[in-house]
C-alpha cells in the first residue's frame, strides 16, 4: 500500500512538472513578437540596429520572466516535492 | 637610471603577487571542490554541498559550496581591481589602464543614460554588480559549482537591491513613501503587491536563466554518455569505454549557456536594478521638500 501512494505521489509530482511547463508556450510567441517587431524596425531604419537590438534583448529578457516562473515550479516539483511529501506520508503513518 | 630599474623590479614584483593572489583563490575552491565532491556517473543533479553546520536560536546556518565560490570571486575580483589599478597614472600609456578606463567610461554612461544626473554616484555599484553577477557564472568554465544556480545567493543580491529601493522611497519623507504606493489612488494593494514581487521576480529571472542551462547541459551530457555506449560500446578493448561523443558537443552548449547567457544575466539585472531604483525615486518631490527644509531652516535660525 506504501509503495502506491509513493507511487502516485511521485507520478503526480511529475505530471504536476509537465502541466506547469505549459507556461513555456507565452514567453515563446512573447518573445517572438518582439523579435519580429524588432526585425521590421531594423528593416525600416537600419541606422537604428544597436538600439533596437539592446531594448529587444532587455525585453525578451523580461517576457521571460513567466516562463521561468513556471520553470522554477517544474524544478521545485521534480527535486524537491517527492521528498517532503513522502516524508509527510511516512510520518503520518 | 639604476633606480628607475630598480623601481621596475619592484612593481613586477608586486604585479606578479597580486595576479597570485587573484588566482590562489580560485585554485583553492578548485581543491576544495577535487577533494569533497563525490564521483557520480549520469544524470545527477543536486544543490550546492554544505561544508559546515552552525547551530544558530532559529534555524542552523550553513556555509555551502555557493557561499565559499561567491567568496572567491569576491576576492578574487579585488584582486584583479588593484592589478589593474597598479601603477595608474594621469597619462594612460599601459594597456591595463586603457581596459579600465574604457569599463568606467561604459558604465558611467550605461548609468548616466538609464538613472539620470541625480544618480552618477551609482557606476561602482552597478559595475560590481556585473562584475560580481557575471564572474559567478563564468566560474563554472572552471568546473566550480557557479553561485548563480544557488536561488540564496541571488536572493541575497536582490534583498540588497530592495533595500535600495525602499531607501530612495524613503528620501521623500514617510509621507512620501506612502504616498508613492497611492500614485493611482485606488491602485494601493496591487502597488504594495508590486513591491513584494520586484526582488521575487528579480531572483527568479536570474536563478531561472541559469538553472534551465545546468538542466540542459547535465541531460545532454548523459544522453550524449548513452548515445556514445550505444554506437561504441560494441568495439571490443578500452575504446568502446571512453564515451568519445561527449567530447567537444557540450562545449558547444557552453558558450551559449554559460558564457552567452551569463553575461546577458548580469547586463539585465543590472538595467534593472537601475530602472527600479531610479523608478522609485521622485525628483521633483525631492527638489520641492529639500527647498522647504532649507527655507524653514533658514527662518529657524532668524
Amino acid at each position: 500500500m506504501l509503495e502506491l501512494a509513493i507511487g502516485i505521489i511521485l507520478g503526480c509530482c511529475a505530471l504536476g512538472a509537465g502541466i506547469a511547463m505549459i507556461a513555456g508556450i507565452g514567453p515563446g510567441i512573447g518573445e517572438g513578437n518582439a523579435v519580429a517587431k524588432a526585425c521590421e524596425a531594423i528593416g525600416r531604419q537600419p541606422e537604428s540596429k544597436s538600439a533596437v537590438t539592446s531594448t529587444m534583448i532587455m525585453g525578451c529578457a523580461i517576457a521571460e520572466t513567466t516562463g521561468l516562473y513556471a520553470l522554477v515550479v517544474a524544478i521545485l516539483l521534480i527535486f524537491v516535492a517527492p521528498g517532503i511529501m513522502v516524508d509527510v506520508l511516512v510520518s503520518a503513518i | 637610471m639604476k633606480e628607475n630599474k630598480t623601481r621596475t623590479v619592484k612593481f613586477k614584483i608586486v604585479d606578479i603577487l597580486l595576479l597570485i593572489f587573484m588566482i590562489f583563490p580560485v585554485l583553492g575552491a578548485l581543491l576544495l571542490e577535487i577533494l569533497t565532491r563525490a564521483p557520480s556517473k549520469g544524470i545527477t543533479l543536486t544543490g550546492a554541498q554544505i561544508f559546515i553546520q552552525i547551530d544558530m536560536p532559529i534555524q542552523k546556518l550553513y556555509i555551502t559550496e555557493a557561499q565559499v565560490n561567491s567568496w572567491v570571486v569576491v576576492v578574487a575580483i579585488f584582486f584583479l581591481c588593484l592589478y589593474l589599478t597598479h601603477g595608474i597614472s594621469a597619462k594612460a600609456h599601459t594597456k591595463r589602464q586603457l581596459l579600465l578606463e574604457w569599463v568606467i567610461e561604459q558604465t558611467e554612461k550605461l548609468v548616466n543614460g538609464n538613472m539620470g544626473e541625480a544618480f552618477a554616484g551609482f557606476a561602482p555599484f552597478i559595475a560590481s554588480i556585473i562584475a560580481l553577477s557575471a564572474f559567478s557564472s563564468l566560474i563554472s568554465l572552471l568546473g566550480l559549482y557557479p553561485p548563480t544556480s544557488d536561488i540564496n545567493i541571488i536572493a541575497g543580491w536582490a534583498m540588497a537591491v530592495a533595500g535600495i529601493i525602499t531607501y530612495y522611497r524613503f528620501k521623500c519623507g514617510p509621507l512620501g513613501y506612502v504616498k508613492s504606493f497611492c500614485d493611482p489612488i485606488g491602485m494601493a494593494p496591487l502597488n504594495i503587491i508590486n513591491e513584494i514581487a520586484t526582488p521575487v521576480s528579480m531572483t527568479f529571472r536570474h536563478y531561472g536563466n541559469i538553472i534551465s542551462g545546468v538542466v540542459v547541459s547535465v541531460l545532454v551530457g548523459a544522453g550524449l554518455q548513452g548515445l556514445s555506449q550505444l554506437i561504441l560500446g560494441s568495439i571490443p578493448g578500452i575504446l568502446g569505454e571512453i564515451p568519445l561523443l561527449q567530447i567537444g558537443i557540450p562545449a558547444v552548449l557552453s558558450v551559449y549557456f554559460d558564457i552567452f547567457s551569463g553575461c546577458l544575466q548580469a547586463y539585465i539585472f543590472a538595467m534593472l536594478t537601475m530602472m527600479y531604483v531610479s523608478g522609485a525615486f521622485n525628483i521633483d518631490e525631492f527638489e520641492i521638500r529639500k527647498r522647504k527644509k532649507a527655507l524653514k531652516k533658514a527662518n529657524g535660525g532668524n
